[in-house]
C-alpha cells in the first residue's frame, strides 16, 4: 500500500541545517496495522506529515500502490485514499461538527449517518453535531471529533497521530474497537498509528521505533514489544493519562 | 406576485427571503415607489406625505407578528433617501425585516439611503433583520448608506442582524442607539467585501440606564483590494455592560481598520472591546485539504463557516 524509500527531511533555519527525518525506509502492507512509537521529538509527527503531503521530503521517495506520490499535493493524496488525524486538531470558527464530517465523507451524508460516527467515538451525537469546531470544545472532545471525521472519510490508509492523547472520559477499549472495526469495514485498509500506549501497540501487526529521526527498531509486534515494554515508548495507560471507562453518556 | 419582473423577484428573495407576498404587514418599495402595501389590525403602515418613506405603528402588546419592508432597485442612476420610523408599542414582540437589493446594469450609480428610526416601548422586543445585496454587470456602482437610530425604553430589547455578503460597492453605515434602564441591544453584523468595494460601519451606543447592556459583534471578510472600517463606540453613563467585537479575515490585498472606542463615565460601567484581524490560518486550509478539498474550496468553506 505505502512505501517510504530512503526518506529524509531537512530543515534549514538561520545558520544550521537540521535533519529531522534521516533515511527512513519502511512499508505498510495492505490490511496491516502499523504502530510507530519512540521518544518525543523523534520525528513521528513529521513522518506523518510527510505521508499526508503537508511536508515534502528533501530526499527519497514515497510510493502509494506503486505510484510515486512524492510530489503529489495534499488534496490529491487525500482523494487517493490517505487520511490523517492530526496530533493537534485544528479549530474553526463557525464550521460545525456536522460540516466537518460531511466534508470528510466527500458526499451529502445524512445527519443520522454523521451522528453514527460521533457515537462510535463515544460522543453523544445530539450534543455535538451542531457544535462549532471552535475553542469551546475541549482538547479531548476535539480529538474524538478528529477521529470521527477520519471514520467518515473511509480512507484506505488512515494515519492517526497520538489518537489517545487527551481522551479522558472514554475507555481505551472503545478506541481500540474503533481501529478494529475500521480494519474490518474498509476492505484491505491499512492503519498507521503513532502512539506510546501499550494497549495500542498490542493490537499492531508491526511496530516501528523512531528515534532522532531514524528507524531504531522495526519488526513484528511479538518481537519488538518485549524489548520496549517499560520504556517511554510503551507506557501502560494509567501512567500516562487519567482514563475513566464508559461509553457515551447522553 | 404584484407587478415585479424576474430580477426584482430575485432581489426580493435575496434580501428578504420572500418568494411571495409576506404574511403580516408589509410594504414593498420598487424603483422609488411603493409596489404593494398591507397593514394589519395591530400594525399600521402609513406612507409619508412626500412618498419618501413610512411610519410604522405597532400597537402595544402585539406579539409574534412581523413587518416586511424590502426595497428593490433595478433602474440605473436612481438615487433615493427614504425615512422610515417605527413606533413599537409597549410589551410587544415583533420581527422587522428590512433589506435592500440593487441590480445595476447601467453606467450610472444607483443609491439607496435608508434612514430608520426605532422607538421601542417599555418591555418590547424587536428582532430586526437587514440584508443588503447587489448584482448586475453595469459600470454604475451600487451604493447603500443606511442610517439607523434606536431608542430603547426601560426593559426593552433590540436584536439586529445585518448582513452584506455580495455585490454592494459602497456602504457607509451609521448606527446610533440610546439605552434606558434594563434595556438591551444585540448587534450581529456580517460583511464580505470584494473587488474594489468599500464598507464603513460606525456605531455610537450610549448606555444611559442602570442594567442596560450592548453587545455589538462584527464578523467580516475583506477580499481583493476592498476596504473596511469598523468603528464601534460604546459610552457607559450608568451601571451597565458593553461588549464590542470585530473579528475579521483579510485576503488578497484587502484592508481593514478596526477602531475601538470605549468611554466609561460611571464607575460601574463595564466595557470590553475585542478585535482580531488576520488571514485564514494555514493549518485550517491544510486540514480541509487532507479531507480532499482543493485549496480554493477549503478557503470557501472556511469563509462560509465564518460568516454563517
Ligand atoms: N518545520 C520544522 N522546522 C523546524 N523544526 C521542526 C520542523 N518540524 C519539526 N521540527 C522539529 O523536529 C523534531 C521532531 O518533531 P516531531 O516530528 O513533532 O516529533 P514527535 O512527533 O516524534 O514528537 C522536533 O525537535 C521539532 O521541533
Ligand atoms: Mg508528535
Amino acid at each position: 500500500m505505502l512505501e517510504l524509500k530512503n526518506v529524509s527531511f531537512l530543515v534549514s533555519d538561520t545558520e544550521n541545517d537540521k535533519e529531522i527525518i534521516r533515511d527512513v525506509s519502511f512499508e505498510v502492507p495492505d490490511g496491516e496495522l502499523i504502530a510507530i512509537t519512540g521518544p518525543n521529538g523523534g520525528g513521528k509527527s513529521t513522518l506523518a506529515r510527510l505521508i499526508a503531503g503537508i511536508e515534502k521530503p528533501t530526499e527519497g521517495r514515497i510510493l502509494y500502490d506503486g505510484e510515486d506520490i512524492t510530489s503529489m499535493s495534499i488534496t490529491d493524496r487525500a482523494k487517493k485514499g490517505i487520511g490523517f488525524a492530526f496530533q493537534q486538531p485544528v479549530r474553526f470558527k463557525g464550521i460545525q461538527v456536522f460540516d466537518l464530517i460531511r466534508l470528510a465523507s466527500g458526499k451529502n451524508i445524512s445527519m443520522a449517518d454523521a451522528c453514527n460516527y460521533l457515537s462510535e467515538v463515544g460522543l453523544c451525537a445530539r450534543d455535538y453535531i451542531d457544535r462549532e469546531v471552535n475553542s469551546s470544545l475541549s482538547g479531548g472532545e476535539l480529538k474524538r471529533i478528529e477521529i470521527a471525521t477520519l471514520l467518515a472519510k473511509k480512507s484506505r490508509l488512515s494515519v492517526f497521530d497520538e489518537p489517545e492523547a487527551g481522551i479522558d472520559l472514554w475507555s481505551f477499549k472503545n478506541l481500540i474497537n474503533v481501529f478494529q472495526s475500521m480494519r474490518e469495514n474498509i476492505k484491505d485498509s491499512s492503519i498507521l498509528i503513532i502512539s506510546h500506549q501499550e494497549r495500542i501497540l498490542e493490537i499492531a501487526d508491526e511496530i516501528i521505533v523512531l528515534k532522532d529521526g531514524q528507524l531504531s527498531t522495526k519488526g513484528r509486534r511479538d518481537e519488538v514489544l518485549p524489548h520496549i515494554l517499560g520504556t517511554a515508548s510503551a507506557v501502560p495507560e494509567c501512567k500516562k493519562v487519567g482514563v475513566r471507562g464508559g461509553d457515551a453518556k447522553c | 406576485m404584484l407587478k415585479l419582473d424576474e430580477i426584482q423577484k430575485r432581489l426580493l428573495k435575496e434580501v428578504a427571503d420572500l418568494h411571495k407576498v409576506p404574511e403580516g404587514a408589509y410594504n414593498i418599495r420598487s424603483n422609488g415607489k411603493s409596489a404593494a402595501r398591507e397593514s394589519t389590525e395591530n400594525i399600521e403602515i402609513v406612507p409619508r406625505e412626500d412618498g419618501q418613506g413610512l411610519t410604522v405603528k405597532i400597537k402595544a402588546g402585539t406579539r409574534n407578528e412581523s413587518v416586511h419592508i424590502p426595497v428593490v432597485m433595478t433602474e440605473s442612476g436612481l438615487k433615493e433617501t427614504v425615512y422610515n420610523d417605527f413606533y413599537v408599542g409597549e410589551g410587544s414582540d415583533v420581527v422587522i425585516v428590512a433589506g435592500c437589493g440593487i441590480d445595476n446594469c447601467g453606467a450610472q450609480d444607483s443609491e439607496h439611503d435608508g434612514i430608520h428610526r426605532f422607538y421601542v416601548g417599555k418591555g418590547a422586543k424587536v428582532r430586526y433583520v437587514e440584508k443588503h445585496y447587489g448584482s448586475g454587470e453595469g459600470r454604475g456602482k451600487r451604493i447603500l448608506n443606511p442610517e439607523t437610530e434606536v431608542y430603547l425604553e426601560e426593559g426593552s430589547t433590540m436584536e439586529m442582524e445585518m448582513v452584506q455578503i455580495k455585490g454592494v460597492d459602497d456602504t457607509e453605515r451609521s448606527t446610533k442607539a440610546e439605552l434606558k434602564e434594563g434595556s438591551k441591544l444585540v448587534v450581529r453584523e456580517r460583511l464580505m467585501t470584494h473587488g474594489e468595494q468599500r464598507a464603513i460601519s460606525t456605531y455610537d451606543v450610549e448606555l444611559n440606564g442602570d442594567g442596560s447592556s450592548a453587545d455589538v459583534v462584527s464578523r467580516s471578510v475583506a477580499r481583493d483590494v476592498s476596504y473596511q472600517k469598523f468603528d464601534a463606540k460604546l459610552i457607559g453613563n450608568a451601571a451597565c455592560s458593553g461588549h464590542t467585537e470585530c473579528d475579521s479575515i483579510i485576503m488578497d490585498k484587502g484592508r481593514i481598520l478596526a477602531v475601538p472606542g470605549l468611554e466609561a463615565n460611571n464607575v460601574d460601567a463595564a466595557l470590553v472591546h475585542e478585535a482580531a484581524i488576520g488571514k485564514i490560518a494555514g493549518d485550517q486550509i491544510i486540514k480541509l485539504m487532507t479531507l480532499g478539498l482543493a485549496e480554493a474550496e477549503a478557503e470557501e468553506q472556511i469563509i462560509n463557516g465564518f460568516l454563517k
